[in-house]
């Protein structure tokens, strides 16, 4: 099943009289349960495609599909509406409120969804235990190392149950054995859920954990292929 | 609501110090109405006491032809037989006193000084005295058959250096337009704690009074005070006068009123300019926030949060400032208020060139529940009002570009 797609996607952005072309005509079709990572130099328009796919930005060109719905056109709080319930982000920066206990920081896209406090509760104490932290839901983001962070992370981007996750540089701030946990966390929960993870990356030891890589080059596809 | 007050708390929590001191602008800023106001309640209640126990009365019945600005003694203009007309209105429940009096204008000369002053002739046995009785500060109170004493007040008796059992010369205009002069002794020195009065005024036994000026058996006025203020409408129409005219306090008094009225509008522009400023902390305060904040405002943004909550966390922010606020406002103000309202706040009314009204010498402030609500809930506004640009900054910022900000 069809989770995302883009079609003839651009993006250009204009600083001043510079135009610059992130994005010359994307297409991709993203499937449900994928574990892809979006590979590239920089400026290759990895993170420029991700934050279309995520609703974070609109192209300049083209169609943007998620859940088979165009959200090409849609406002900012559509944008905010279909973020809340069908998209998980982790950022390559450790993106917790550092003023919200990670239990706190969870909750947060609970809240927003509207669930109950019994309901939040039983999901987020869930959630801690499948990443590794059921005992650390009453520490602050300063409190905990970056690899855990990012579990808080990974966890927030899980809370509403989305369908589509998107991490970009998951673990470019982290040393190689937390590197390492949060990608087995993410592949684990990708295979116990079924939920889509789409990363990007130009880490090898990350790219080693996707079944399909996507190489972007000067804002093209330049090679979409399965691995494993 | 509850996740929002938390968040807003913990938010305002990350810089204390920041926090404490953009509360603290907004509870200077009320201490300082909360002063301000009841100041003016408290200069304006002593005014119109002032003016009622010692000028006007609460109700005055004069004859129709009566003229106050030339203080006329015609006696067309007087009331015959003033008791008469005073007997029935005393006899009112609500009226504490209905007394003749009789004013007249005139000068009093010592050897080496003279002054304006207002002759003012009693009936000593009156309780409408009370004040210059109560205000004695030396000497004793005059009597209805003293024919050579008078009292006078103790600003007037600074001035010219005199004190009890001094001799003067009084002159006053009479009834038959001519000026009569005699010598007076001094009984006594009284003070009614409003320099204004005490610095014109001479009183003398009524019947002296009109024995001096020619009056003979008339008053220029029948001075009536009640036990409460709010009564004048009702004993005014229960008065009976026929050819006389009644005239109330605010009849009598209608600049103290209309500055009353001013006073009112004017403050409450000044309470807007003195908030508005103490606002541009909080307008500081929050934009500085918004901006050390942005990455955060993108990742609530990221995860779904709309425009909107994003706006209310931070206006949510400015109510717990403005609580904050207005919790030190209260506790700065309310000992300022409670020491103004127990000690006062010396004035010296007639330097500042406001003739023609009696204020007292000692301000004593005086804080009504309605201006204290009115004051905080003004302070609440500002505040919320101060919080509304750097909210709305904060939910128009793009995810994306709020995302990409350094930390």
């Amino acid at each position: 099943m069809e989770v995302a797609k883009v079609e003839n996607v651009t993006r250009i952005y204009t600083v001043g009289k510079v135009e610059t072309h992130a994005l010359r005509g994307v297409n991709l079709t993203i499937e449900s349960g994928e574990f892809t990572a979006l590979v590239g130099p920089s400026g290759s328009g990895k993170t420029t495609l991700l934050q279309l796919l995520g609703c974070l930005d609109r192209p300049s060109g083209g169609r943007v599909f998620i859940g088979g719905k165009d959200v090409s056109q849609l406002n900012r709080d559509q944008r905010a509406d279909m973020r809340r319930g069908t998209i998980g982000f982790i950022f390559q920066f450790f993106a917790l409120i550092p003023t919200l206990t990670a239990y706190e920081n969870i909750e947060m896209p609970l809240l927003l969804n509207g669930h109950s406090a019994g309901e939040r509760d039983a999901r987020i104490k869930e959630l801690l235990e499948a990443v590794g932290l059921g005992d650390r839901g009453t520490s602050r983001p300063d409190q905990l190392s970056g690899g855990q962070q990012q579990r808080v992370a990974i966890a927030r981007a899980l809370a509403s149950k989305p369908s589509l996750i998107l991490a970009d540089e998951p673990t470019a701030n982290l040393d190689t054995p937390n590197g390492k946990q949060v990608m087995e966390t993410m592949t684990r929960l990708n295979k116990e859920t079924g939920v889509t993870f789409v990363f990007a990356t130009h880490d090898p030891r990350v790219i080693e954990y996707a079944r399909r890589i996507v190489t972007l080059r000067d804002g093209l596809v330049a090679e979409d292929k399965a691995v494993h | 609501m509850i996740q929002m007050l938390r968040l807003a708390f913990r938010n305002l929590g990350r810089n204390r110090r920041r926090s404490f001191f953009s509360a603290l602008a907004m509870g200077l800023a009320l201490a300082l109405l909360l002063v301000m106001a009841s100041f003016i309640e408290g200069e304006m209640m002593s005014a119109v006491e002032s003016t009622i126990g010692l000028q006007s009365g609460h109700l005055q019945v004069r004859s129709a032809n009566y003229n106050e600005a030339r203080t006329s003694l015609k006696w067309e203009d007087l009331i015959e037989n003033p008791e008469q007309v005073a007997a029935p209105i005393a006899s009112l429940a609500p009226v504490t006193a209905a007394t003749p009096r009789l004013y007249a204008s005139g000068f009093i000369t010592t050897r080496q000084e003279a002054a304006g002053v207002r002759v003012l002739g009693i009936d000593p046995a009156s309780a409408a005295n009370a004040p210059y009785r109560d205000g004695m500060l030396e000497g004793a109170f005059i009597s209805a058959e003293d024919r050579q004493g008078v009292l006078i007040g103790h600003t007037l008796a600074r001035r010219l250096d005199l004190a009890t059992g001094d001799s003067v010369n009084l002159s006053v205009n009479t009834s038959s337009g001519d000026v009569d002069e005699q010598a007076f002794i001094i009984r006594g020195i009284f003070s009614t704690g409003t320099s204004g009065f005490d610095g014109l005024t001479v009183l003398l036994p009524l019947a002296k009074a009109q024995a001096f000026t020619g009056a003979e058996n008339r008053a220029s006025s029948v001075f009536v005070l009640l036990k409460d203020t709010g009564q004048t409408e009702s004993v005014l129409a229960a008065i009976q006068a026929p050819g006389y005219q009644v005239l109330t306090w605010q009849d009598m008094n209608e600049m103290l009123i209309q500055i009353e009225q001013l006073s009112g509008s004017y403050m409450g522009f000044f309470y807007l300019i003195v908030l508005g400023i103490a606002a541009t902390v909080i307008i500081n305060t929050q934009i500085m926030s918004v901006y050390e904040r942005t990455r955060e405002i993108g990742i609530l943004s990221a995860i779904g949060m709309r425009g909107r909550r994003l706006m209310a966390i931070f206006l949510t922010e400015c109510g717990l400032l403005a609580v904050g606020g207005i919790v030190l406002g209260l506790i700065v103000g309310g000992i300022a208020v409670a020491y103004l309202t127990r000690y006062g706040f010396p004035m010296d009314i007639e330097s500042f060139g406001i003739t023609g009204m009696l204020f007292s010498d000692t301000i004593y402030t005086k804080l009504t529940v309605q201006d204290a609500l009115q004051l905080i809930a003004m302070t609440f506004i500002v505040t919320l009002l101060a919080g509304v640009y750097p909210a709305v900054l904060a939910a128009r910022m793009e995810p994306v570009a709020a995302l990409r900000a350094e930390k």
